[in-house]
């Protein structure tokens, strides 16, 4: 699995932190995405599927 | 016997957010997705933020890349109108006459504009929903030293009034609201943003709107002003219509079955008859943990509802489908009420507010001005002694997910207060 981000499109929701706190975070000054990890491990896979299809920015994309 | 198929009608966020997740879930018939616009889907809210700003170009709007909508292998109907559904046979019909048996249908057609009917064929007045009319108000704003009055103080009409001013136009809005987006976030919260908007140059009106002048004759008739119910002449060479929008049901008007009072009526499951379920803006769900029925028209609802539809769809379908290779087998499928805690957020001018839970229909709310120089704010809002909402202006993104947490389930008022001093402490 490896994940971009388009961070310029972030709307600072925070919910792929909600979803999956160990791949991504948010920048303390602008709440914009960061991502902790492009190529998680396995047992993460399920967690960033579903922080990319509920992103309401579409920033997160995956390709597996 | 024809293949089994599952439509989904409107192609925005739900849409999508459904066509995505009944493949994720494992639907592998025909998948069809209809969508009256002519384009493949893509977001909204940058309409009234970075494309009338003109810092981003309509491609970025897409919601997915051409090679991720291909590879769900949909049965793309783009520019294409759902004219009509028969829930008793699960028939849709599509605007060019074509009649689709489907074994699951999934609504996601949004909403429409609303507009003012003294404004049909008054050159100047727009409307923000789609592509198009946000291209139409971004090119009418080209340029400098506009005079725009926007009608309507709701979130929309407030973005766009910022995104005007920081373009260099002159902008009055106007509302039958007090404040700014008061309806939404009360008066606190509401005066904040009216200080706000005032500071940035915004003229804010409280009244009614009687009608426009104009001047010119047929097609050329140019909209020069608003006139309010209170006697005021607004000029203008241009206007935003921001009035709210109506949920587009009028093509399932036909169906005795289906309840269309304000949005697609179903059940907790997001179900409005078998085989029928309703995501996004158009749906009014009951909401289990909030005891009534609630139709979100936010950004975030459209996919986590899309998502949810798709999965009680599958879920119910899986039980008359066993063994059919329609759909492919999956564990621990069964059916969800759908309980999300809503957030919206909104940008105006350097302000990022987001709310997270029910601020609509509060009998109480409190706010807590924490920085008035840099508007930084937190509100709480709450119904029958509950804690139901909580909104947060300029707060570090980590305090903004604490104050989800609060408010997850509706908590005690008190309980609420005192959880939100400590997340503020």
């Amino acid at each position: 699995m490896n994940i971009t981000l388009d961070a310029d499109k972030c709307c600072a929701a925070g919910q792929c932190v909600l979803v999956a706190p160990e791949v991504f975070d948010q920048r303390d000054e602008d709440g914009i995405v960061v991502l902790l990890d492009a190529a998680p491990p396995a047992d993460q896979h399920d967690a960033v599927r579903e922080a990319a299809a509920i992103c309401p920015a579409a920033v997160i994309k995956v390709d597996e | 016997m024809s293949p089994r198929r599952i439509a989904v009608v409107g192609a925005s966020a739900a849409g999508l957010a459904a066509a995505e997740a009944l493949r994720r879930f494992g639907w592998t018939g025909t998948l069809t997705l209809v969508g009256d616009e002519p384009h493949p889907p893509y977001d909204r809210p940058p309409l009234s933020k970075q494309l009338l700003q003109g810092a981003w170009q309509p491609d970025k709007l897409h919601l997915r890349a051409a090679d991720q909508l291909d590879a769900l292998g949909l049965d793309l109907r783009l520019g294409t109108r759902a004219t009509g559904l028969d829930t008793a046979t699960r028939t849709l019909t599509l605007d060019s006459g074509e009649r689709l048996a489907c074994d699951g249908v999934i609504v996601a057609t949004g909403v429409a504009a609303r507009t003012l009917p003294e404004a049909a064929g008054l050159d100047g007045v727009h409307t923000l929903r789609t592509l198009e009319d946000a291209l139409a108000l971004k090119e009418r704003l080209s340029g400098t030293g506009h005079r725009l009055v926007v009608i309507g103080n709701g979130v929309l009409g407030c973005e766009a009034a910022a995104v005007a001013r920081e373009l260099g136009h002159e902008v009055a809005l106007v509302g039958r609201e007090a404040l700014p987006m008061a309806r939404t976030v009360g008066t606190q919260i509401g005066e904040l943003l009216a200080a706000e908007h005032h500071e940035r140059g915004v003229r804010l009106h409280t009244a009614a709107v009687d009608g426009f002048e104009a001047d010119g004759d047929g097609p050329a008739r140019r909209v020069t002003a608003v006139r309010t119910a209170d006697g005021t002449r607004l000029p203008a060479d241009t206007v935003l219509v921001a009035i709210g929008s109506e949920p587009a049901v009028g093509w399932l008007h036909g169906d005795p079955a289906l309840d269309t009072t304000d949005g697609l009526r179903c059940d907790a499951y997001c179900a409005a008859a078998p085989g029928v379920y309703a995501a996004g803006d158009v749906a009014r769900w009951q909401h289990p943990v909030h005891g009534r029925d609630l139709r979100v028209e936010h950004r975030m609802n459209a996919t986590e509802q899309g998502m949810a539809a798709a999965r009680n769809l599958l879920a119910e379908l899986a039980e008359s489908l066993e063994g059919d290779e329609a759909l492919a087998p999956a564990a621990g499928r069964e059916r969800r009420p759908f309980t999300p805690v809503p957030y919206f957020w909104s940008d105006q001018y350097g302000l990022k507010i987001q709310a997270y839970g029910v601020l609509g229909g509060a009998d109480r709310s409190e706010a807590t001005v924490v920085d008035p120089d840099s508007r930084k704010a937190v509100a709480l809002y709450g119904r029958d002694g509950r804690a139901t909402g909580v909104l947060a202006i300029g707060l570090p993104p980590r305090q903004v997910r604490g104050l989800r947490a609060l408010i997850a389930t509706p908590v005690p008022w008190e309980e609420a207060r005192e959880g939100l001093r400590n997340a503020l402490a």
